[in-house]
């Protein structure tokens, strides 16, 4: 069993998910061979298709593709592998739809060597398998754990003819952050379960009386609820604090992935089976609204 | 300018999802239903680029699915879309995402879209393919994850959203189809008198049989609840006695807590 990797870099940086990819491919028990349009190689031992990220453009699927399908035509992979990424799940469906064969998305964990998937914000799981012979598959960030960068790699260039009628501007930076939530000890987080933005209140008291910092879900920050400088999760900011407090968040895929390696994990919520509670240490069944003020005082009296 | 959105109908997330009889798909009784959350910006964004150009596009939104789904049509056409396609399947959740996008596909082609609006991915299977399968199948430009969106001279100029908060650009000459990304625009609420106004839009049904060429490329085996690792304490009751308990806890497993 062979599988094609496809790495990422950004702005001629490896990402760490690559080495992801590769701790994937070790659970699949599948031989590794990986592509990436960038500057250089991951450090991995193995074979490495690199195509020069000035021909190829720091953001182009149309060319990309190309690339993909060239290291695809030499080593025949019985996997296409990609991270489940801004990256991987913009390129991954043209290279399934060039081969016409199925793809299989954010993949968590294999299980008996079918691919298992969580849906319905993880309040389900299923196990699925391609039909083909061949199939294109996306990792979930953060379901296996990266190998460590070390390595060499045996390098080949690729040249491929290509063309695009997209244009990559550039990049943005992230807003000006007014909270660094990456150097908080404590972090009390709000969900949609606060109910309303008055709500929102409350819970940074509760996160001012613990002497941690106000974080928040992404629905809280897309309803303007909250500055998106204090989402954490995929898109947000991904934290690793000694202590999380969850407070009516129901756990999606995308924040758990952004606090899961926090030391010590909280989640207060009303429904005791809301998939946080897979990840927390302690899992408080409460309306948070009225527990905050409890805690407050204590936390206060202490 | 022709316009096509494309839309899902899915269970609220909020809901107790129990698995099916056959154990392959979740129980749809006892489900209340709403148009797919990334496909209300997309209905919005396909309306917003229509009133910029003066009423000019005409928007046709579509929905695979039961019955059921003619709300979720309705409401995008009380939100500003033009027409409604329901194309007819009762059977739509066992179709993975090479099937419905097979079946867009089948149903565009030749249609002459010039931008075509999906969410991108469905809060209930999420698997961010049908979009981009779907411009792949049409040879539409494509980009995904949308947070912004501008249009002039045929070209549509997306922000994108990345990991960590970063951004990138990307200018998408027509015809294209883009993916529109959670906090892309505020969606509109139907007002009554639009509500009114769009029981008289063309509403057209189509079997799914008559658009459907593929097989399905994956197969579901089982769908599960996720099996509880147990290892959470759990504390409820007395509001000040679980108080006293947690904080406990936290002054016995962390150091933060004193």
């Amino acid at each position: 069993m062979k599988a094609l990797l496809v790495c990422e870099q950004r702005e001629g940086k490896i990402l760490d998910t690559s080495y992801e990819l590769v701790a994937f491919a070790d659970r699949l028990g599948a031989e590794k061979v990986m592509v990436l349009v960038g500057k250089e190689a991951p450090k991995v031992d193995g074979k490495v298709y690199l195509a020069d990220v000035d021909k190829f453009g720091e953001y182009n699927p149309d060319l990309h593709k190309q690339v993909v399908l060239e290291a695809i035509q030499k080593e025949n992979p019985d996997y296409v592998v990609f991270v489940h990424s801004s990256y991987g799940w913009d390129l991954a469906p043209r290279v399934a739809a060039a081969l016409k064969v199925g793809q299989v998305s954010e993949v968590v964990n294999i299980v008996d060597g079918k691919f298992e998937l969580a849906l319905c914000n993880a309040k389900l799981r299923r196990t699925v398998s391609p039909k083909g012979a061949r199939a294109v598959l996306t990792v979930q960030a953060g379901a296996f754990n990266a190998v460590e960068a070390s390595g060499s790699a045996q390098v080949e260039a690729i040249e491929v003819a290509g063309s695009s009628q997209l244009q990559f501007v550039g990049y943005e930076p992230a807003e000006k952050k007014d909270v660094d939530l990456g150097r908080a000890e404590i972090i009390v987080s709000a969900g949609r379960g606060v109910g309303k933005k008055e709500n929102v209140a409350i819970i940074a008291e509760l996160a001012k009386a613990f002497g941690g910092e106000l974080g928040a879900s992404r629905p809280v920050v897309d309803a303007g609820w909250v500055a998106h400088s204090h989402q954490v999760g995929t898109t947000g900011q991904t934290v690793s604090p000694k202590l999380y407090v969850a407070c009516g968040i129901s756990g999606a895929i995308q924040h758990l992935a952004g606090m899961k390696k926090s030391d010590f994990i909280v989640a207060i919520n009303k429904d005791k089976d809301a998939p946080i509670s897979e990840a927390a240490d302690v899992m408080v069944v409460a309306d948070v609204l009225q527990l905050a003020p409890v805690l407050m005082e204590k936390l206060r009296a202490a | 300018m022709k316009v096509l959105v494309c839309i899902k109908q899915v269970p609220d997330m909020e809901s107790r999802f129990k698995v099916n009889g056959s154990g392959d798909w979740y129980d749809e009784a006892d489900l209340a239903y709403r148009m797919n959350e990334y496909d209300e910006y997309a209905v919005e964004q396909a309306v917003q680029l229509k009133e910029q150009l003066g009423d000019a596009p005409d928007v046709t939104v579509l929905s695979i699915g039961p019955d059921r789904v003619g709300d979720a049509l309705k409401k995008a056409l009380a939100m500003g879309c033009d027409r409604a396609v329901h194309v007819q399947d009762p059977d739509s959740c066992r179709k993975d995402p090479w099937q419905i996008a097979d079946i867009i596909a089948s149903f565009a082609k030749g249609k002459d879209f010039d931008v075509i609006f999906t969410g991108m991915q469905s809060q209930d299977r999420g698997s961010a393919q049908v979009g981009v399968t779907v411009a792949e199948r049409l040879g539409h430009n494509c980009t995904t994850t949308l947070v912004g969106f501008g249009f002039a001279d045929g070209v549509i100029t997306a922000k994108r959203e990345l990991e960590g908060g970063l951004k990138s650009v990307v200018k998408v000459p027509l015809p294209a189809l883009v993916t529109c990304q959670l906090g892309l625009n505020v969606p509109r609420y139907p007002t009554l008198p639009n509500i009114m106004k769009a029981k008289k839009k063309e509403f057209v049904t189509v079997p799914a049989a008559e658009l459907l060429t593929e097989q399905p490329a994956v197969a579901t085996e089982k769908l599960y609840p996720p099996v509880k690792s147990g290892s959470a304490v759990v504390l409820e009751g007395d509001l000040a006695q679980v108080a006293d308990r947690l904080l406990g806890i936290l002054k016995e497993k962390t150091t933060v807590v004193k």
